[in-house]
């Protein structure tokens, strides 16, 4: 799928890289524009990682080109390349002070001893780490650190800054805390960023675009917004988010049979007389007066405060399908467990899909 | 004390046994010695002095014990030279081949000491292998004299402890985390660069076990030196075998033997300190 965009800072064109008899990255194109925060989503063994570290240029593809701007960058050593890439692990180095870390890729550009102090205090303050310029790593913890390889990699102003699972070393309220930092410091540094994850929520919650991957190939790439609500597949209709999968049949009357109920979805140019899946997702599907809708049987509730988590079996599906309720929505009070309930679904927000 | 220490202790015991027997206790009669005025034919009488120690730093001894330092360090130097690529190269094989080469590289150490020595005599004399093969080349001057020089002591050295040089080098190198060399590549410094400013400085606590090692063991060394020596005491530890042998000077022979042993723990210490503090920081470095 090439997605492309005009002036992209970074193009990946039909990139493939094979291990052995493994095929990591299949044929992938991207296009990134200049300062976009733009996340590769996708399960471990799907190829991101893979693609982010050709571009670093720690691995040669085995076909296609990688261009920065309108230079080839392919096949330059990693040390050539005007991107940076922050590490999974942090990869600090142990022996240097922070200040030593963050001055260690200004040295390598020969940069006057004066400008490089200046520029290693002015990144120590822009992340708040001033403090801690004279300690080793080892005396950090896991949040400072991230903050030093974020530090150590922004300061060499790159074209592009990769980043690999920034934030996947880190405990879940600091991850949260960070998705913002990071999104607000992209926007303040004016630097196009690449993030590598496996979280769904973290590539909903900070990029402009997604890439979802699988198997070593993009299934969609758009805007967080067009990958939650017209997912292109069943994969990532069920990868990201909370997802209802229902199978059944498109009749001769364009309706979706299942479990003795006919819905009127889009069937977007889908066959008809064929077997499909409808997709949709727990928000979307609401409480009604009982004998008007869909009949089930409440099997379990889970309480999340703001609302709450129903499973309703009905004849649709097998498993109880997911209804996300408001705590002070119609109905919910009676919904407990054992309570028979009647749903309806939003036929806009329904996805058919024929594999 | 808990039931598990208790029992941890008793496990320690026969070594504590042993060390305390054979290691301790001979040490604590060499101290002595020391101490004490020579006997006639071998042996000591028990009058205390320290004349023992005053003749250490005689000039002439004094030049022993410094010939001793230099040839072990440039065996120490050299050493390092060959085995820090050699453990670079077995690093980068294939995860596979590496087992199978440093068992390569400490193939022959499972010979026997006396016999890897011999072998350099019969590669080093003036109608040895080197020589023949020199003359074969077309070279028709006088043959080298490479035998009983300080140059064939080092070599044996080097040759000998070798394998365990490359042993430390290489659990140094094969410990390092791989992504801070790709950060620094990252950064900007190419490969050589890279070795200087990361791997080198990450790897020193390798190459200064492995160095401190082959260097106790050259110092106090005898047999290569006069094997590959010729001289009679060419290093000290010629010197403590004639005392205690042939000059029948036994508190002499101990008093050199303490200063050899004071100079050989001083260094295993600052080595032992070293590295502990290091590994420290490459673990946490691995573990992110």
């Amino acid at each position: 799928m090439n997605d492309s965009v005009s002036n992209p800072v970074l193009s990946v064109d039909t990139v493939v890289k094979r291990f052995g008899k493994t095929v990591a990255v299949n044929g992938i194109s991207l296009d990134i524009r200049e300062n976009e925060f733009f996340a590769l989503l996708g399960p471990s063994g799907c190829g991101k990682t893979t693609l982010l570290r050709m571009i670093a240029g720690f691995e040669v593809p085995d076909g296609g080109s990688i261009r920065l701007g309108d230079r080839d960058i392919t096949h330059d050593a990693p040390e050539k390349r005007p991107l940076n890439l922050m590490f999974q692990s942090y990869a600090l180095f142990p022996h240097m002070t922070v200040w030593q870390n963050l001055a260690y890729g200004l040295e390598m550009e020969s940069l006057p001893r004066g400008e490089i102090a200046t520029r290693v205090d002015d990144m120590l303050k822009t992340t708040d780490l001033s403090a801690l310029a004279s300690r080793k790593p080892t005396e950090l913890s896991g949040g400072q650190k991230q903050r030093v390889a974020l530090a150590r990699a922004l300061i060499k102003r790159p074209k592009v800054l990769l980043l690999d699972e920034p934030l996947g070393a880190l405990d879940k309220k600091l991850r949260e805390k960070m998705q913002l930092e990071l999104k607000r410091l992209q926007h303040e540094v004016g630097i196009t960023f690449i993030i590598v994850t496996h979280d769904q929520e973290e590539a909903l919650v900070m990029a402009d675009r997604v890439a979802v991957l699988k198997d070593g190939s993009i299934l969609q790439c758009g805007t967080p917004q067009e990958v939650y609500e017209r997912p292109a597949n069943r994969f990532v209709a069920g990868f990201i988010g909370a997802m209802n999968f229902i199978d059944g049949e498109i009749g001769p009357d364009a309706l979706f049979r299942a479990g003795g109920e006919a819905l009127a979805c889009d069937l977007d140019g889908l066959q008809r007389n064929a077997r499909a899946v409808l997709a949709i997702r727990p928000e979307n599907i609401t409480l009604k007066p009982a004998g008007s809708g869909i009949a089930g049987t409440v099997v379990d509730v889970a309480y999340h405060g703001l609302d709450r988590q129903l499973y309703v079996k009905t004849a649709l599906s097998p498993a109880p399908l997911q209804v996300r309720v408001a705590a002070t929505g119609p109905g919910v009070a009676a919904a407990q467990t054992g309570a028979t309930v009647s749903l309806a679904f939003d036929a806009a927000a329904c996805r058919l899909f024929q594999e | 004390m808990s039931s598990q220490t208790a029992r941890s202790n008793l496990m320690a015991l026969p070594a504590i046994a042993w060390l305390g027997l054979f290691m301790i206790v001979p040490c604590v009669i060499v101290f002595a010695y020391a101490f004490l005025t020579r006997g006639l034919y071998g042996g000591v009488e028990y009058t205390l002095t320290s004349d023992n120690f005053l003749r250490v730093i005689d000039p002439l001894y004094a030049k022993i014990f410094l010939t001793s330092v230099r040839i072990a360090g440039l065996a120490t130097l050299f050493a390092i030279l060959i085995a820090y690529p050699a453990a670079y190269a077995i690093c980068l094989a294939p995860k596979r081949a590496q087992p199978m080469l440093l068992f390569f590289a400490v193939l022959p150490f499972w010979s026997n000491y006396l016999i890897r020595t011999y072998a350099w005599i019969v590669l080093l004399n003036r109608e040895g292998l080197i020589n023949n093969l020199l003359r074969w080349l077309g070279y028709d001057g006088e043959p080298l004299s490479l035998l009983y020089s300080e140059g064939a002591v080092i070599v044996g050295l080097v040759y000998n402890y070798l394998p365990f040089v490359i042993l430390a080098i290489y659990s140094s190198l094969s410990r390092l985390n791989g992504e801070l060399v790709e950060a620094s590549r990252d950064l900007g410094a190419g490969r050589i660069r890279t070795f200087w400013r990361v791997t080198l400085p990450l790897t020193m606590p390798g190459v200064a076990a492995g160095g401190v090692f082959i260097f106790v063991l050259s110092i106090g060394n005898f047999v290569t030196p006069a094997l590959l020596g010729g001289g009679r005491f060419q290093m000290i530890g010629n010197l403590v075998y004639d005392q205690f042998l042939t000059a029948n000077d036994w508190p002499f022979g101990a008093a050199l033997g303490m200063v050899l042993i004071a100079v050989m723990v001083t260094l295993l210490l600052l080595q032992a300190r070293a590295s502990a503090r290091f590994s420290g920081e490459t673990a946490e470095a691995k573990n992110g």
